[in-house]
């Protein structure tokens, strides 16, 4: 259409200049394209520089840090922030504990969140609206509100300290935004037609079996962006885990909360080695790298995830 | 045999019940009481014994603690500065997350790069990483610091507004960290929006900047509203939030205890739910479909 529109009148040279600067359409132009990419690129630098920072700073040496002449280069790559960091975390055994208060819940939640999703989407029971109500509003009450109480209820049950703490509201779909999950498979299996399932109950399967051989391999992408998005919200949940799991069982955050204190108390006599931002962003670093190799390793998983399962809804 | 013998609708209700009846189940007893126990918390003087815990009903005592005593100041004074960051903090993500999320809808080279690159933060964000990176200055501050930015700001403006001001600026960075998944919702919403529409509008003599305030933010409307819950619920829940850190250090202090602790959350819940409502209320008579609400 365009072009019949350009080639039906003559063009002078003024207007041949503008459209070639600002185009027939806005992102036509040299000139919207590069107000984009340099938007996008030094927004882009914005958002990465603190892991930037981190990564520079890491492998400085003290010398380093507090030579102004080095800014992002350090002069040589040191790894003692590292060593040391990796010890004071006691990194191995609290990768370890921190496993099982991140990858078992967030497999739990969501094998149960799929059936509680599949129940609201596939069926008409009584009083639906009413728990489809209140589901969501669990997502907006402050954890605060009935935190205490849970604290409470895990002392008398002697499970504080215990990684059920974490697991056990898990189970029951009460995780950490366990709604939000509710939320994707619910989405996600309404999107199935109903005469699939009709068919099948036709020919004699039960609900259950549907929802095991049609429901559940149809919903794989959903299934992966949940546990996914799971992982990554116990990971670096540490509200919870800090008064349930405590200094008794410490993950991974905790360890960096505490990092301060316990790096002092190591290397309290050494002079050469009191703590600086090196050692401190190191540590951060490893906190972060597991997560940052799942990320990297299998990204799309998480960014395509919220566009395909629908989680904004219709 | 037994099917056979029930009704449609008792089968079908089985059914569905079979289904979430575990979400009910765990409900009750992680949530509901949970929830109840704490109002009688926070309506009482709660003691921990040797025995076991001992609850002295005391109707409002607690609440009309916070304004009595020196931890229920500091509450207050965190609750307060809690909200003033919110006034902030909410709209520049929102902003910063349509801004984002257009631009990345253009059709630009490197697409996938640029928005793992804006999710990332999701991924690493936890209270004590960000700690770690907002006190060893990687929040952005010297970014402003070295224009003499903040500088002019405390400056020119008085007190009251500027401190809030400087603080949204000394972690601005850090702010953008939390618009991850809202840029990627604003993103999908996006894409649903017919390319149709923005020809015919370009037809009509529409430019860019009227097609964006005509076409692209009217069909976000129901998104921004989500994002903003999302936002608000993100930042309210954030475990370095002073507010949430006021409470959980009162609990453990002889002083207050749990039960001023769960009065001060209860203080903390009602403030939130009032936000929400009044965003809701901003929202709602604008056509938003509920049914999409918190999602």
């Amino acid at each position: 259409m365009k072009r019949i529109v350009k080639a039906k009148r003559p063009i002078d040279f003024k207007t041949k200049l503008r459209r070639f600067f600002f185009g027939t359409h806005v992102t036509d132009s040299l000139f919207a394209k590069i107000t984009i990419y340099t938007l996008l690129i030094s927004i882009g630098f914005l958002y990465i520089y603190p892991m930037l920072y981190m990564l520079s700073n890491s492998f400085k040496s003290q010398s380093d840090i507090v030579n102004p002449m080095v800014n992002w280069v350090p002069t040589s790559l040191y790894f003692g922030n590292y060593q040391r960091a990796f010890s004071v975390l006691n990194y191995f055994p609290t990768l370890w504990k921190s496993m099982f208060v991140t990858f078992l819940p967030a497999l739990i939640q969501t094998l149960i969140t799929s059936v509680i999703g599949y129940g609201f989407a596939k069926f008409n029971f009584k009083f639906k609206k009413m728990w489809f109500v209140l589901v969501l509003l669990t997502f907006v009450i402050p954890v605060q509100v009935y935190m205490i109480p849970r604290y409470v209820m895990f002392f008398n049950l002697k499970l504080l300290e215990n990684p059920l703490s974490i697991i056990l509201p898990a189970t029951f779909g009460q995780g950490i935004n366990s709604a939000i999950f509710v939320l994707i498979f619910y989405q996600f299996f309404r999107m199935i037609p109903n005469s699939i399932n009709e068919a099948a109950e036709i020919d004699g399967a039960g609900p259950y079996y549907i929802f095991f051989k049609i429901g559940v391999p149809l919903a794989g992408p959903a299934f992966i962006t949940s546990f996914l998005f799971g992982l990554v919200w116990y990971w670096n949940e540490t509200y919870i885990s800090s008064l349930f799991l405590g200094s008794a069982y410490p993950n991974m955050q905790l360890r960096l909360a505490n990092f301060v204190s316990e790096y002092t108390q190591i290397y309290a006599s050494d002079e050469l080695l009191r703590i600086n931002e090196g050692v401190r962003l190191a540590a951060t670093l490893l906190i972060i790298l597991p997560m940052l190799i799942i990320y990297f390793t299998i990204q799309r998983w998480f960014v395509e995830g919220v566009e395909n399962t629908g989680i904004t809804g219709e | 045999m037994k099917k056979r013998k029930m009704s449609r609708g008792l089968r079908e209700n089985l059914i569905g019940y079979s289904f979430i009846g575990i979400w009910i189940l765990g409900f009750f007893i992680f949530m509901l009481y949970p929830f109840v126990s704490s109002i009688i918390y926070s309506l009482s003087d709660v003691k921990i014994l040797g025995t076991g815990i001992e609850f002295q009903f005391q109707w409002f005592e607690n609440f009309r603690n916070i304004f009595q005593f020196e931890e229920g100041f500091a509450f207050i004074e965190a609750l307060i500065s809690f909200l003033k960051e919110l006034v902030f903090q909410v709209p520049i993500i929102i902003v910063f997350s349509v801004l984002i999320a257009v631009l990345l809808n253009q059709p630009i080279k490197g697409r996938g790069v640029f928005r793992s690159i804006f999710f990332l933060p999701v991924i690493i964000a936890s209270g004590p990483v960000i700690n770690e990176l907002i006190s060893q200055g990687a929040g952005g501050a010297n970014i402003f610091e070295s224009y003499g930015f903040i500088s002019i700001i405390e400056n020119t403006l008085n007190p009251a507004l500027a401190v809030p001001i400087v603080s949204v600026f000394s972690q601005i960075i850090i702010i953008f960290w939390f618009s991850g998944v809202q840029i990627l919702i604003f993103l999908a919403g996006l894409q649903k929006v017919d390319r149709q529409i923005y020809e015919a509008a370009r037809v009509d003599g529409a430019g860019p900047w009227e097609s964006f305030w005509k076409i692209t933010l009217p069909s976000l409307t129901n998104l921004i509203f989500i994002n903003i819950i999302y936002t608000i619920v993100l930042l309210a829940t954030f475990s370095e939030n002073l507010v949430i850190v006021s409470i959980k250090s009162n609990m453990f202090n002889i002083n207050t205890g749990y039960g001023m602790a769960s009065a001060m959350a209860w203080v903390y819940f009602i403030v939130v739910m009032m936000i929400i409502g009044i965003v809701a209320l901003i929202f709602i008579p604008k056509n938003v479909k509920v049914k999409g609400a918190k999602q």
